[in-house]
């Protein structure tokens, strides 16, 4: 295959850079990573054909410098920017600034990036689209007999909060009309005893939700999806065992949930890799979008092994000026696909960070496994950024079977000299609820809590 | 006699809890055992650094947003 760019620059690092080489390569394109003072011995650098240093460790002088990656671009000649994920990968107007310097950016324009990364500019593209979202006032309601009918309107259970708090703060949770006025009242008095301002915000309570996100590809004009992810797994709201596809969901209500993420991304005419994401309440099988992420992502690995197809090279082409190289009744949707996201991390500690140097490492084999990392035996992981090392990634021809070799796999991995979030997935997949399916996004933080010392004495084993 | 504050952890030692904000400690101010005086921050987490023992801040042995290593001298007490 031959692609209008000819060299790219690679405005990130760890294993997504290591990840864009591998596809620019295939495409005969030539590659150049940035790099800051902390990975000069990255496996990025050591791979792409150039590097260029672009400033200290901190990635706001380095990674962070618009002005060091566009003069980097341009003094080795790169035609084109991929970002990643991270740093600048959502960033408008660092979007804009790669076309303003005559370069192609691997990524959707300025103005999609800035319109659906704005919250309401999402909710109304979504509106307009006919894409449900999550039921609730638009915006502030002044007085409780106006809230009274909202509520009607939305259903129970539903949150109320005080539109002039925040953070969280003085959220309440009712499930029917009589709670719902009491709470009403108080929250209301509450808010304009402390704030002046007894306005009300409210909105649908889900009480038992699950992420999931369709992959799309826009090249402008047409647009596709690859299926759908599950990414329920979450501490701290960051993802740590992504599935595809989302096993749980009717097959009526997939059918409907990935229309909606292409009826979306068509609205707004987009061009390039793109996720809708949504919350689907598993009670009453109704999913309602949140937000969309312009960008390749983390979890992508396991849509490409249910799909085969590259997405990352898929990107680069439609950068390129290329159209889909892939019509919806061509892109199959095969077997069962788990990643997990390996970080230096103690899990039974807290999970601290835990920076070092590797001091060997044993990656697993076989069919139907793959390993995107950015380690090698004697690199220093560096202490300044995110502590994702690499992504394990499995798939099998279902669920079970991809379970069982996740454990194959598991047990064969080793990286030595340093922590890892290892454990944490070798229990999780012996887990019963993990096994049949059973989990929501809030499942893991109590999971954790109730096998905390568990983890520790399993960290303690392996270290004997 | 002076003690040492040693780094318990690689990562940018920080002074100030946050860009706009003023230092925990300053030279010449005194100092508990146990107070904050200072941040590691480690893959993008902030880890508090605090005096293990009392007496006067003598000096900060390396500046605000540089680079550290587990075991390296931050801060001298007096």
């Amino acid at each position: 295959m031959v692609c209008s760019i000819k060299k790219l620059l690679i405005a990130n690092r760890g294993e997504i850079a290591v990840r864009i080489i591998r596809a620019a390569r295939e495409l005969g394109i030539q590659t150049v990573q940035v790099y800051s003072d902390a990975d000069v011995e990255s496996l990025a650098v050591r791979m792409a054909d150039e590097a260029v240093n672009i400033g200290p460790a901190q990635a706001q002088k380095s990674y962070l410098s618009a002005d060091a990656i566009l003069s980097a671009a341009k003094e080795c000649g790169a035609d084109a920017i991929h970002p990643g994920y991270g740093f600048f990968a959502e960033n408008a107007d660092f979007a804009d600034a790669v076309v303003g310097a005559g370069m192609v950016f691997v990524g959707p324009s300025g103005n999609t990036i800035r319109m659906m990364g704005d919250k309401v500019g999402g909710r109304n593209a979504a509106r307009m689209a006919g894409v449900p979202i999550v039921p609730g006032s638009d915006g502030r309601i002044g007085d409780l007999i106006e809230a009274e009918r909202v509520a009607e309107e939305i259903g129970f259970p539903l949150m109320i909060k005080a539109s002039a708090g925040g953070g969280g703060r003085g959220i309440r949770v009712v499930s029917n009309m009589d709670a719902f006025r009491e709470q009403a009242h108080q929250a209301s008095a509450e808010a304009q005893a402390a704030f002046g301002d007894g306005g009300l915000y409210i909105e649908r309570f889900i009480e038992k939700s699950r992420h999931v996100e369709v992959q799309i590809m826009g090249d402008g004009e047409n647009v596709v999806h690859f299926y759908e992810r599950e990414c329920s797994m979450q501490r701290r709201r960051q993802k740590v065992w992504e599935e595809a596809p989302a096993t749980m969901l009717p097959g009526d209500v997939r059918e409907k949930l990935c229309k909606s993420a292409v009826d979306l991304a068509a609205q707004v005419f987009y061009k390039g890799a793109g996720t809708v994401e949504f919350l689907y309440d598993s009670n009453t099988h109704e999913y309602f979008f949140i937000e969309m992420n312009t960008r390749i992502q983390v979890e992508h690995p396991v849509t490409e092994m249910i799909t085969g197809v590259d997405l990352v090279r898929e990107m680069i082409l439609i950068a390129g000026g290329e159209k889909i190289s892939v019509s919806q009744s061509d892109i199959p949707c095969t077997g069962h696909a788990i990643e997990v996201r390996l970080n230096a991390e103690d899990p039974a500690k807290q999970f601290l960070p835990w920076p070092g140097q590797i001091s060997e490492m044993r990656v697993p084999g076989g069919a139907g496994i793959r390993f995107d990392a950015m380690i090698y035996p004697g690199y220093v992981i560096p202490p300044f950024y995110d502590s994702l090392l690499g992504k394990l990634i499995v798939w099998d021809k279902d669920r079970s079977a991809a379970i069982a070799r996740l454990e194959r796999a598991l047990a064969e991995l080793s990286i030595g000299g340093v922590k890892s979030t290892q454990p944490l997935f070798e229990a999780l997949a012996k887990d019963r609820n993990v096994r049949e399916g059973e989990f929501d996004t809030r499942w893991l933080e109590v999971w954790l809590e109730d096998n905390q010392s568990s983890l520790a004495e399993e960290q303690e084993k392996g270290a004997a | 006699m002076s003690t040492q504050i040693i780094a318990h952890l690689p990562g940018t030692f920080y002074r100030t809890p946050s860009p706009d904000a003023p230092a925990y400690k300053e030279v010449g101010d005194a100092v508990s055992e146990g107070d904050v005086v200072g941040l590691i921050e480690v893959m993008k987490s902030f880890h508090e650094l605090r005096a293990n023992v009392s007496g006067t801040v003598k000096a900060f042995l390396v500046s605000s947003e540089e680079a550290v290593m587990p075991g390296q001298p931050l801060v001298e007490i007096e």
